[in-house]
């Protein structure tokens, strides 16, 4: 498929779903009362729901769902594995791990502003522990010893969850498991806020390095003949996709599938160059997790689905077409 | 000038283990053409992979053009010495023009766009390997003669002073063979300094200035053809029986393996 084609639809596509995410949710509004109130005109209270509710909860998703792409598509390009995704180092168990423990303390409880605090911190106590077994079996950061790093370490944190869980009473628990299930259900403009700190300057790097990543997709050594700093390259890449993991875990909990699928369907679409695939995914993965959002809120309204429940429902079938697409 | 230079070089891959390299000396001299022969497992990969800088020595010093690898950037490396490894995977469908201007990546870095010199020396390299009418292939459907000139012309796109080459013919037909042993001899003719790893006794015999044939990681000979390819040191280094005669056609050396005598 053309790039620029594929880049202009999905910019479209971006548009597109995050006004649907300003119209739609219990109260309804047009097109025109839905720009009308982003621009700080029209109805008080479509004003109120716009600014305060949707616009924030938009914004929170194309964050998220752009940086969880982008970071899957960093991984899968440096473990060299199509099954990498952002989690695979056991960010989310860490996240969880950090979310649960202060669910099942009583110091916070859903939408509290500890609750992304702690998600953060446990995922970078996560990445910490990764990289440190990681560097210490192997100081050129071989991926196998990575990658089998963070499955052990995402055990860990799974297990100490399930202890956790086994010992906190029912309603704890469910609160803990659909924030696990991840959720964009009280975006605030500090979440906000906190996903761009990470989310954009992170981005940038990480389309900086596509180049290299191109190189060192044909391997490692040959990518240090053409003049590539491979350990380099990788230390940036693994800490810059682990951190805006960390955030989009911190403000949304786990949502699962985005960052395993958008980057391949774009790699069936356009291929695997990194300096199209990188941002493509980022727009690909923000548009889907909006409109991911907007179904989550408005398929058993009043009540939500877990967001996670929305990407994987929508996203194994679209993504098994696009395989079956690409094999024929 | 000398290009490539090892000095009383070893090399152990694990501790306990005996060493890939023991005690290898050897210089390359600008504008050569040097060949390194030897049978499987006796070091010749790994001492192109010293000399390059991939695989650090234990003890003895290696330097690129007098000065010491250590020193040199990765950048400015990749701008000196282009590298043909034996392995590279090709399962990501690049055309052949975008795999031959990664070559550019020494002089661009992550980020410049490529300008008027790289479009040059991208259209140079793809000539000179004749492979300017493959530009716009994948190079997944190409056959191996093919990608392997593709891959000597992202070597060459580097505008490097010096080619090193692993084994840039093995499982190639004799003409393909001999199109890229005779592209090689041109560069070096042209100025360029050429290090090729080969088990073709025959055609580094032909092509090369010198040759440095490895044994079990030590030097078992090194010089011209005439004093490095005999029957005594082939019979010895490779344990095989070997007869080294003239070839009447073309003047060079020819090795052939003879029958060993039933115990």
């Amino acid at each position: 498929m053309n790039r620029s084609l594929l880049g202009g639809l999905l910019l479209a596509a971006l548009a597109l779903s995050i006004l649907a995410s300003v119209r739609f949710g219990t109260v309804s509004l047009t097109s025109g009362e839905a720009l009308a109130a982003i621009l700080g005109g029209g109805d008080e209270t479509h004003r109120a729901i716009v600014l305060q509710l949707r616009l924030p909860r938009a914004l929170l998703a194309v964050l998220v769902g752009g940086g969880l792409a982008l970071a899957g598509a960093v991984f899968q390009a440096l473990l060299r594995n199509p099954l990498a995704e952002p989690y695979i180092l056991g960010i989310s168990g860490g996240a969880a791990g950090g979310a649960v423990l202060v669910l099942a303390l009583g110091v916070s409880n859903a939408g509290s502003w500890t609750l992304p605090l702690a998600a953060f911190a446990g995922a970078l106590v996560a990445i910490f522990l990764v990289f440190r077994v990681a560097s210490a079996a192997d100081r050129s950061l071989d991926v196998r010893v990575l990658l089998l790093a963070g499955v052990v370490v995402g055990a860990f944190f799974f297990a100490c969850i399930s202890l956790l869980l086994a010992i906190s009473d029912a309603p704890t628990v469910r609160t803990a498991v659909l924030w696990m299930m991840g959720s964009l259900y009280g975006a605030t403009w500090r979440g906000v806020a906190m996903a761009a700190a990470y989310t954009i300057p992170s981005a940038i790097v990480l389309l900086g390095l596509a180049r290299a990543l191109n190189l060192m997709a044909i391997g490692e050594e040959t990518a240090s003949y053409l003049g590539v700093n491979v350990e380099q390259i990788k230390r940036v890449a693994f800490a810059v996709a682990s951190l805006v993991t960390a955030a989009g875990v911190a403000v949304a909990g786990v949502i699962g599938f985005v960052g395993l699928i958008v980057p391949h369907g774009i790699r069936m679409l356009v291929g695997s160059d990194h300096r199209v695939l990188l941002p493509l995914s980022f727009l690909a993965g923000a548009a889907f997790l909006a409109f991911a959002d907007v179904a989550a809120r408005m398929a058993l309204a009043p009540g939500e689905i877990p967001i996670g429940v929305i990407t994987a429902l929508v996203g194994v079938p679209l993504f098994l077409f696009l395989l079956r697409g690409s094999l024929q | 000038m000398t290009t490539f230079e090892a000095r009383d070089l070893v090399v152990r891959y694990a501790p306990g283990t005996p060493p890939a390299l023991n005690g290898v000396s050897m210089v390359v001299e600008e504008g050569a053409f040097y060949a390194v022969l030897g049978p499987n497992g006796s070091g010749k990969s790994t001492l192109l992979r010293a000399l390059l800088g991939v695989v650090r020595p234990h003890t003895g010093e290696v330097s690129l053009r007098g000065i010491p690898l250590d020193r040199w950037h990765r950048r400015e490396l990749a701008r000196t010495v282009g590298v043909v490894p034996q392995l590279e995977s090709v399962a990501f469908p690049l055309t052949v023009r975008e795999l031959v201007a990664m070559g550019r990546y020494p002089h661009l870095g992550p980020l410049r766009a490529e300008g008027e010199a790289d479009r040059i020396a991208i259209r140079q390299a793809l000539e000179q390997c004749d492979v300017a009418r493959l530009r716009e292939r994948p190079i997944t459907t190409l056959s191996g003669g093919e990608l392997q000139r593709v891959r000597i012309a992202r070597a060459l796109a580097q505008e490097p002073r010096a080619l090193a080459l692993d084994e840039p013919t093995a499982s190639l037909d004799i003409r393909h063979e001999m199109s890229i042993f005779e592209l090689l001899r041109r560069s070096v003719d042209e100025g360029l300094t050429v290090l090729v790893v080969t088990h073709n006794l025959n055609i580094a015999a032909r092509f090369a200035d010198r040759l440095l044939v490895l044994d079990r990681g030590k030097v078992a000979a090194e010089g011209v053809a005439e004093d490095v390819l005999t029957e005594e040191v082939l019979g010895r280094v490779y344990q095989w029986p070997v007869s080294v005669q003239r070839e009447q056609a073309t003047g060079g050396l020819q090795v052939t393996p003879l029958t060993r005598p039933r115990p």
